[in-house]
């Protein structure tokens, strides 16, 4: 009986700190363990007690990348348990701001942590010794992203301008024209990068994946919609708890997300792509078709084309938004807290991001359920190395663990949010 | 004080010193480099620029367009005693990635240097103050260790200021 250990300390690239286990015995993989073991961070436990209006100022700590998602979906919690509805311009602002999120964390995942697997480089320091230009142009567009955040969010890390109810100040109309300026070019530079990462190679692989995420009859999803999938699927926000659940496993701080008597799912661009392809621009599509994308893509490691696609989305939406845009009368509605419960889902770089709260009659936060997309995605992550190692044994010792370190990007998991720290090691007996 | 001398301090005025504290003030000794930028900004002089920053590398990047000295503070975690104060000049020598391990960011302090230095984007002088943490926990508040440090690191640091804003020989 023959066994073998790949053993990788720590997988770089991926925001916060895990570990992952493989044991290969006679050319078949007999474990797999996605091991998340930093203490939870108990936000869910200190938001009880805490007033409702704090919820997004609190939860935007939870993840120093995507700190607008946790903002929405705490604003569009609230709104829900209070009956409040947010619409017109500050709706706008609301995928403005998720529009800046978007472009900052696909540009760094895109450019600075995927691309270096496909190029071959360790990491994008060396690749930038070679490829000066296309390092700029990713550091360029992430920068559009930041700027969009900082104007709206009051600073690019964990923004403070969002409340219940709206916003705490809005811009005059002549404060945006500067960003539409860098859009117009970030938008040509989401182009070229559509068309850089339709040159890379891909493994051939493809899964029967559910992929789960927020669909809404006008538009490409951030804010609203109802919760679909590829195999029926079809809910309210409010039913979340209805067809998902979260298991504890052992060898994981983060609970496990399965749809009820299914199991794993796949959430984040690839889902949101696959399920709205033709909410869409029409220069995104068109970008995605021209570079071999079809439709619907089962490939995990081509998500790296379809966050360019979002890049270009939401490049193109900003502008949309910014061209539309009249300042409101007032930068936020009327809030009056009363006893109930409250359900939000946004659409994180990641995938979706869930909220509910419970709130006594005075606004108090009684009860918090928060499952980042990193959670629900981890069965899947798992899932794709079972599946991914045994057709690649062959490949030398090295070679497999950057794969299998490849494969677990596809997904940019942000432990941060699910709780902290990548590990990876495989062990061949 | 020359024409010339003149010239060269006013070049160096609004953006000429930048000095920038990072960390995560919920993390216990990781918020130092945000205290340490605190006491900056009462005892700079007006032409030294002080910012904070969470830890996310490309920001950094940005932040130092414009600067010609550059010093960053931040916690590090090397296996050496608390409180210790590691100085390390860019240009002299690279700057140790396992150092800055409690960063929760895929591209933080280390990566951001070394990609700047790829594409030649390094600012003319940039200086590393690295103080080793003792606890990274959820939490607010320097360890005893880490507190004294801060001192020091502060004493060092408007040293620094002080000879990148003397006038150099003409």
């Amino acid at each position: 009986m023959k066994s073998k250990t790949i053993k990788v300390d720590y997988l770089a690239r991926v925001e916060g700190e895990g570990s992952l286990y493989v044991k290969i015995k006679d050319k078949s993989v007999v474990d797999v363990k996605f091991k998340i073991f930093e203490p939870p961070r108990f936000f869910e436990a200190f938001l009880r007690g805490r007033n409702f209006s704090e919820a997004p100022d609190i939860t935007a700590r939870i993840c120093g990348i995507c700190p607008i998602a946790y903002q929405m979906s705490a604003v569009h919690a609230m709104e829900d348990a209070f009956d409040v509805t947010v619409d017109g311009q500050l709706r706008a602002l609301r995928r403005l701001i998720y529009c800046g999120e978007w472009i900052e964390s696909h540009a760094l995942h895109v450019y600075m942590l995927h691309a270096p697997d496909f190029l071959g480089y360790a990491d994008a320091i060396r690749m930038a010794k070679d490829h000066p230009a296309i390092v700029q142009r990713g550091l360029q567009l992430k920068k559009t992203g930041n700027d969009i955040v900082a104007l709206l969010g009051g600073r690019e890390i964990h923004p403070i301008n969002v409340r219940v109810g709206g916003f705490y100040k809005v811009p005059a109309k002549r404060d945006l024209a500067p960003l539409a300026e860098r859009l117009k070019w970030a938008r040509d530079a989401a182009l070229e990068t559509v068309r850089w990462t339709a040159t890379l190679n891909f493994p051939d692989f493809e899964q029967d994946y559910e992929f789960v995420a927020l669909h809404h009859p006008d538009e490409y999803p951030f804010n609203e919609g109802r919760l679909v999938s590829n195999k029926g699927l079809d809910i309210s926000v409010r039913d979340y708890d209805d067809s998902f659940t979260e298991e504890h496993v052992q060898h994981s701080n983060a609970l496990h997300s399965v749809i009820k008597g299914r199991g794993a799912f796949f959430v984040g661009p690839l889902a949101r792509y696959n399920l709205n392809f033709n909410r869409l621009s029409l220069l995104a599509q068109e970008a995605a078709r021209s570079a071999g994308l079809s439709p619907v893509c089962y490939n995990p490691f081509q998500s790296i084309i379809v966050r360019s696609v979002e890049i270009l989305y939401a490049c193109n939406e900003a502008l949309r938004i910014i061209d539309q845009y009249e300042k409101p009368d007032s930068p936020s509605v009327q809030v009056q807290p009363r006893t109930g419960t409250g359900y939000g889902c946004t659409e994180a770089p990641r995938g979706i991001l869930y909220h509910r709260y419970s709130m006594d009659d005075t606004g108090v936060i009684l009860d918090a359920q928060i499952v980042p997309p990193t959670s629900q995605n981890q069965k899947t992550i798992e899932n794709d190395l079972w599946q991914f190692i045994p057709k690649h044994l062959d490949l030398p010792q090295e070679m497999l663990t950057l794969q299998c370190e490849q494969a677990i990007r596809n997904y940019d998991p942000c432990i941060s949010c699910a709780t902290h720290f990548l590990k990876l090691r495989v062990d061949r007996e | 004080m020359s024409k010339r001398m003149v010239t060269k301090r006013s070049a160096q005025n609004k953006h000429g010193i930048l000095i920038v504290g990072i960390g995560n003030e919920y993390r216990s000794d990781d918020a130092i480099g945000l205290h340490v930028a605190q006491s900056l900004k009462k005892q700079a002089h007006g032409y030294v620029n002080v910012i904070e920053k969470s830890g996310d590398g490309t920001a950094f990047m940005e932040c130092w367009e414009n600067a010609h000295t550059v010093i960053l503070i931040d916690a590090v975690y090397s296996g050496t005693k608390p409180g210790t104060i590691h100085r390390i000049d860019a240009h002299a020598e690279p700057i140790p990635t396992n150092f800055f391990h409690y960063s929760t960011h895929a591209f933080g302090v280390a990566e951001a240097i070394e990609l700047a230095r790829s594409l030649n984007q390094l600012p003319g002088h940039l200086i590393v103050y690295g103080i080793e943490g003792k606890c990274f926990q959820a939490g607010v508040g320097l360890s005893l260790e880490v507190e004294r440090a801060a001192q020091e690191v502060l004493t060092r640091i408007l040293h620094d200021i002080h000879s990148a804003a003397r006038p150099q020989p003409s």
